[in-house]
């Protein structure tokens, strides 16, 4: 018992903790530029989180942060970096917007449905790409998934501007969905949240309770033990890059039919980049997800408002976020609380 | 066989250039010369990583290391009015994040590609955090014009009139070449690469020589990212880098951690971009611009899928070094 609590303790105190310092040197950053640093972060916290409206935008702005996040973290539990969650996430918010609009007179209970797996689908093509190469070819995941990122941003913007585009006006855009595919608010809270929490714990309940999380978890940590356990680390790897790739193209996917009703080139920047943040701030545990978005969708939702009134550029998330995720990940907190360190460990090197 | 294909791509390439001189000879030269300016940042990006890997350090932090360097050469370049000032302040930038890296992955033994993958993201929060419009350097670092070899034929016009940052670049390719494979320093460092605890028991300090590495290292890829700010384009924007540090990667694999190989390999991926910049200009081709961005991504996948299996990384990239203890 007393074991479990200090490790309970140990997940917890470090992210707490880097929070703090990363917040402390965000605030020098803040004074440097001449603004207030403790009114910017009031601003911010009470903007995110001090009243229903607030807080209703927050976990809007969660909902796909909780999915890209999921989809970092499912990798990583594999022992494998999934830096292209955003690329998965634009091909998911595509293809979604094209189901959207392109099926016309569905009920909504086909619809929709229809629209996410489209997004899942799609998401997952591109991780599959991936995986495939990672699996049979030894090519780095990082490396080709953030070409792939490039890929898609390039591949969308020509679909939008090309084949998909809503004719008779000039911005690069997808016609809106059919008011069939559009996922209603539920209590005030757009329905993609529950989505997102539903397979938050889908995913931790897998890691935890069934063979396929067993294997995953088995080759993430020791890929030579788990090969020689008979695990086949191949289909390890592509089954949790085709896990991410789904989960980051339903995030695109909840985000087009919830809130942006339709695919812009510009919309979705940075979704699954802060998914990397995410999953690193919650050590990529599927339920931790959960907190991490909410905390980063918060000050991604808040940034302009505290722009406006504490004159603070709202790059400043940018900037916290990545104080946020070198504290968290450096072990120099662990050493100062002198604890055994137990960083998260990838493989390393390119033909692995 | 290794010999025999570089031997067949060389003369190749020598004979499809004959060709196209031939038959045009302006527009074969300029796009040649054109190649240059493409390949340099991506050379220059693929020497870090090849004097990071050949020690035993993946660094998947370069885009990161070119991004922040390219920020403070070109804003203090603009605040100082003074270009050479920028260049001395990007390369001293990328020291910087050189010895981050060196603490993260050498001293603390982080995971090298978290630590990577963090110095990208932390260099595109503080870039876009403090970047600023309105900022302008004075110019350019300017061509010169080579005076004896400016003026022989075919070859003159091409490698001519470049900046001096670039002379000053593939000089130092060379020079990486000639100190890995016939230097005391070189020798150590690829042994280091390979198995760091027989260069440990022959005296070589392993951390020592990895701080040394990855901090020079981190001083070129601060030269590449001066390079794009201060020759090459002039301006700074946000994700001014786009994801060429990445694609440095690839070409350092490609030319299987040499080099000269990664030289040749950049070359390649320069003049991939120039003649389809040239058939886009003579729309002999109606290509989206979309596809004609996507071009060095998909090089990239192809060429690492093509060789990834086939090459072979230094062998103790990517483990820290434990010192064993009697």
């Amino acid at each position: 018992m007393a074991i479990l609590q200090r490790v309970k303790l140990q997940t917890l105190s470090i992210p707490l903790l880097s929070l703090l310092i990363a917040f402390i040197f965000g605030s020098l950053l803040i004074a440097m530029q001449g603004s207030n640093p403790l009114f910017a972060y009031q601003v911010l916290f009470t903007k995110a989180f001090g009243s229903i409206e607030g807080i209703a935008t927050t976990l809007a702005k969660a909902t796909p942060l909780i999915l890209s996040g999921l989809a970092v973290a499912i990798c990583l539990r594999a022992g494998l970096f999934n830096i292209g969650a955003q690329g998965q996430l634009i091909s998911g918010a595509l293809a979604s917007a094209w189901a959207g609009y392109s099926f016309v007179g569905l009920p909504f209970l086909i619809h929709i449905p229809l629209a996410l797996l489209f997004g899942a689908f799609f998401g997952s093509f591109v991780a599959l790409v991936a995986g495939l190469l990672k699996a049979y070819r030894g090519v780095h995941e990082v490396i080709t998934t953030i070409m792939l990122n490039s890929i898609v941003i390039a591949l969308a913007d020509y679909l939008a501007s090309t084949p998909f585009k809503e004719p008779d006006q000039p911005i690069t855009r997808t016609p809106k969905i059919e008011e069939s595919a559009r996922i209603p608010d539920l209590f005030g809270l757009p329905f993609g949240f529950f989505i997102a929490i539903a397979i938050s714990v889908v995913f931790w309940w897998l890691m935890r309770r069934t063979t396929t999380g067993f294997r995953i978890e088995t080759i993430g940590r020791n890929r030579n033990a788990g090969w020689y356990a008979g695990i086949s680390v191949k289909r390890v790897i592509i089954s949790s890059m085709l896990l991410g790739g789904a989960t980051a193209g339903i995030a695109g996917a909840v985000e087009t039919l919830s809130i942006t009703g339709r695919f812009e080139p510009a919309f979705n920047a940075g979704l699954g980049f802060d998914g990397i943040t995410v999953a690193l701030l919650a050590r990529a545990n599927p339920l931790g997800v959960i907190p991490a978005a909410i905390l980063i969708g918060g000050m991604r939702g808040a940034a302009s408002t505290m722009q406006f009134r504490a004159g603070v550029a709202p790059e400043i998330v940018d900037l916290l976020l990545a104080l946020i995720l070198f504290f968290v990940t450096a072990p120099i907190l662990l050493r100062l609380l002198k604890r055994k360190e137990e960083g998260i460990s990838l493989s390393s090197g390119w033909s692995n | 066989m290794r010999f025999r294909l570089s031997y067949f791509v060389i003369v190749s390439s020598i004979l499809l250039f004959a060709y196209f001189y031939s038959q045009n000879s302006i527009v074969t030269s300029s796009v040649v010369f054109t190649a240059i300016p493409f390949a340099l940042p991506l050379a220059l990006a693929a020497m870090v990583g090849v004097m990071c890997e050949r020690t035993g350090i993946v660094n998947i932090g370069i885009e990161g290391t070119m991004l922040v360097s390219a920020f403070t050469a070109f804003f203090l370049g603009a605040i100082l009015k003074n270009i050479s000032a920028g260049l001395f302040i990007g390369i001293m930038t990328g020291v910087l994040v050189g010895l981050l890296l060196s603490v993260m992955t050498i001293t603390w033994k982080m995971d090298q590609i978290i630590a990577g993958v963090i110095i990208n993201i932390m260099a595109a929060g503080i870039t876009s955090f403090l970047y600023r419009q309105n900022y302008r350097i004075p110019s350019t670092f300017l061509p010169i014009d080579i005076p004896v070899i400016g003026d022989i034929p075919v070859i003159g016009p091409i490698v001519s009139n470049h900046g001096p940052i670039t002379y000053f670049g593939i000089i130092f390719i060379f020079g990486l070449w000639v100190a890995l494979y016939k230097t005391p320093w070189g020798l150590r460092s690829r042994s280091v690469g390979e198995h760091p605890s027989s260069a440990d028991t022959a005296g070589v300090s392993v951390v020592r020589l990895r701080y040394i590495n990855v901090t020079i290292a981190g001083a070129v890829g601060g030269l590449a990212g001066s390079y794009l700010a201060l020759e090459a384009v002039g301006i700074f924007e946000r994700g001014f880098t786009a994801g060429k540090g990445f694609t440095a990667l690839a070409i350092m694999i490609f030319g299987r951690w040499n080099p000269l190989g990664a030289f040749a390999a950049a070359l390649f991926f320069g003049l991939s971009q120039a003649v389809t910049n040239q058939l886009m200009i003579d729309e002999v081709v109606q290509i989206p611009q979309q596809f004609v961005t996507m071009l060095p991504y998909v090089l990239t996948i192809l060429i690492l899928a093509i060789s990834a299996g086939k090459v072979r990384p230094p062998a103790a990239e990517g483990i820290p070094y434990e010192k064993e203890k009697v």
